[in-house]
C-alpha cells in the first residue's frame, strides 16, 4: 500500500505547529497503524529528519498510552479499537490520512502527537480511590455484590484513560473518563463510604483542570476503545448533585 | 451552581419549566379552532386565575416572572458553558468527523439563539402588537387571525422555521435533561428518547396547526 500522511508536527510546547505531508510506500495491510508510523520514522531517521513523536506502550490495546485523531476520529473510524489495534487493511491503497494529536487545553502538546495527560492523574488523585483499609482481598462471595452491579462496575473499570473521550467531545469534556472511574467504585461495596465526596472532589477537579461541560452528545462513547456507556455520566451527575445537597 | 455540572442542572430544570409552559401555551392556542370568542375567553381567563382570592392578573404575573427567570438562567448557563467549551479547545482540528448520530444534538446552541430571536419577534407581534396589523388595543384572536393572514405568508414561514427549531431543540433537550439530573440509565434510554421525540412532535404539530389553518383560510 502507498499512502499520503498529513501529520501534525510541533517541535515543543511553545512551537505553533503545522501539518506536514509525507509519502509512505510499501505498507503491508497487516501492519498496525503504529507500525506504519514506525516505517515512516525509520525512514525519517535515515534521512536525518526528526522522527514523528507519538505515545505507545503495550501495543495490545490495554495500556491507554497510544491515541491520535485519524481522519477526524479519535483512534480512527474502526469502533472500539485503540490506535495500536487499528490495522492498515481498513484503509484504501493510495489514501490520504490526516493525523492530529488530542486537542484540549488541559492536554497540552508535548511534541508532535504526544500530549500531556497528567490532568487525568490529578482527577484520580482527587478521589478515584478507596481509602478504607480493606486488608487483603476478601474471600469470594464474602461480600455479596449483585451480578448486574458487578457487570456494570466492570464495564466502567475497563476504561484505560487514553483520553479519546476528551479528544472527540465538541466541548472538550472529560465527563466519560471521570464518570467511568466514579461508576466503577460507586457500584461496589468498598466504594460506598466515599461515594458522594468522591464524586464531588473528582468533578470539581475536572472543572479546575479546564475541561468543558458535558452536553450529552455521545461522541465520547462512540469513539471509546472500551465502549464505556453513556449512563456512567448519569450516575456521576446523580452522585454529584446528591453530594451538593448535603 | 457555579460548577459545570451545576450549570447543566440549571439548564435541565429551567428547560423543564419552559417545556411545561410550551405544553400549556400550545393547548391554549388550539382554542382558536373553537372560534374567536372561545380564544378571547381563554386569554381573559388567564388574567383572572384564582380570582377573587388573588387580584386581577396576579397569578399570571407570577407565572410570567418564573418563566422570565427560567429563560434568563437557561441562557446564562448555556453561554457560560459554551464559553467554557471554547476555552477547553483553543486549537481546532484540521479534520473532524462526528461519530454520534444526531443532527439535533449539534445545533443546540445555534437553535437556542434562533429561538431567542424568534421569541423577541413573537412578543412584538402577538403580545405587544407592535408589528401586528391590529396593534395592541385589539382582541387576542383578532391579532392572531390578522397576523397570519395569507398576505402575511412570510410571518407564517418565520413561525414554521422557529417551531421546527423548538422541536429539534427539545428532541435532544428533553432526554438530555434526564441524563443531566442523573435519572437516566441504559434501561431507560429508549423510553427517554421516545418521550423526547413525542414531546417534540406534539409541540410542533400543536403549534403549527393554528397559523397554518389561518394562512390557508381554514380558520377565519
Amino acid at each position: 500500500m502507498n499512502l499520503t500522511l498529513k501529520v501534525w508536527r510541533q517541535s515543543g510546547p511553545t512551537d505553533a505547529g503545522r501539518m506536514v505531508t509525507y509519502k509512505v510506500e510499501d505498507v503491508s495491510p497487516d501492519m498496525s497503524f503504529l507500525e506504519m508510523l514506525d516505517v515512516l520514522n525509520e525512514r525519517l531517521i535515515v534521512e536525518g529528519d526528526d522522527p514523528v513523536a507519538f505515545d505507545h506502550d503495550c501495543r495490545e490495546g490495554i495500556c491507554g498510552m497510544c491515541g491520535m485523531v485519524i481522519n477526524g476520529v479519535a483512534h480512527g473510524e474502526q469502533r472500539a479499537t485503540t490506535t495500536c489495534q487499528l490495522h492498515m487493511r481498513h484503509f484504501e491503497d493510495g489514501a490520504t490520512i490526516t493525523i492530529e494529536p488530542w486537542r484540549a487545553a488541559p492536554f497540552p502538546v508535548v511534541k508532535d502527537l504526544v500530549v500531556d495527560r497528567s490532568a487525568f492523574d490529578r482527577i484520580i488523585q482527587a478521589g478515584g480511590f478507596v481509602s478504607v483499609p480493606a486488608g487483603s482481598a476478601p474471600d469470594a462471595h464474602s461480600v455479596p455484590v449483585r451480578k448486574e452491579d458487578a457487570d456494570s462496575a466492570f464495564d466502567a473499570a475497563t476504561c484505560i484513560g487514553c483520553g479519546a473521550c476528551v479528544a472527540a467531545c465538541p466541548n472538550g469534556s472529560a465527563s466519560l473518563f471521570t464518570a467511568a472511574k466514579i461508576t466503577h467504585l460507586s457500584l461496589l461495596p468498598q466504594g460506598q463510604p466515599e461515594r458522594l465526596t468522591r464524586a464531588k472532589a473528582m468533578v470539581d477537579q475536572m472543572d479546575a483542570e479546564g475541561f468543558g461541560g458535558c452536553t450529552n452528545t455521545g461522541e465520547c462513547t462512540a469513539v471509546c476503545p472500551k465502549g464505556i456507556p453513556l449512563d456512567t455520566i448519569a450516575r456521576m451527575n446523580s452522585d454529584y448533585l446528591q453530594a451538593n445537597k448535603k | 451552581m457555579a460548577s459545570s455540572n451545576g450549570k447543566k442542572a440549571v439548564m435541565a430544570v429551567t428547560g423543564a419549566v419552559m417545556v411545561g409552559f410550551l405544553l400549556l401555551h400550545m393547548l391554549g392556542n388550539l382554542k382558536i379552532f373553537l372560534g374567536r370568542e372561545s380564544f378571547n375567553e381563554y386569554a381573559h381567563a388567564l388574567r383572572t386565575l384564582l380570582e377573587p382570592i388573588a387580584p386581577y392578573r396576579s397569578v399570571l404575573t407570577v407565572l410570567e416572572i418564573i418563566l422570565v427567570v427560567s429563560v434568563v438562567l437557561h441562557m446564562w448557563a448555556a453561554i457560560s458553558l459554551a464559553r467554557r467549551a471554547r476555552q477547553a479547545r483553543p486549537v481546532k482540528y484540521v479534520a473532524k468527523k462526528s461519530q454520534a448520530g444526531g443532527y439535533a444534538t449539534h445545533i443546540m446552541r445555534f437553535g437556542g439563539l434562533t429561538i431567542a430571536l424568534y421569541v423577541v419577534w413573537h412578543l412584538l407581534d402577538l403580545t405587544f402588537g407592535v408589528v401586528n396589523p391590529k396593534g395592541f388595543d385589539s382582541a387576542p384572536a383578532d391579532r392572531m387571525i390578522a397576523g397570519f393572514d395569507p398576505s402575511r405568508w412570510w410571518v407564517t414561514l418565520i413561525y414554521l422555521v422557529a417551531v421546527v427549531m423548538v422541536g429539534l431543540h427539545l428532541r435532544h433537550g428533553v432526554w438530555s435533561a434526564f441524563q443531566t439530573l442523573g435519572w437516566a440509565n441504559r434501561a431507560r434510554y429508549k423510553a427517554l428518547r421516545a418521550t423526547a421525540s413525542l414531546v417534540s412532535a406534539v409541540l410542533v404539530v400543536g403549534f403549527l396547526a393554528p397559523p397554518l389553518a389561518i394562512t390557508f383560510g381554514v380558520v377565519k
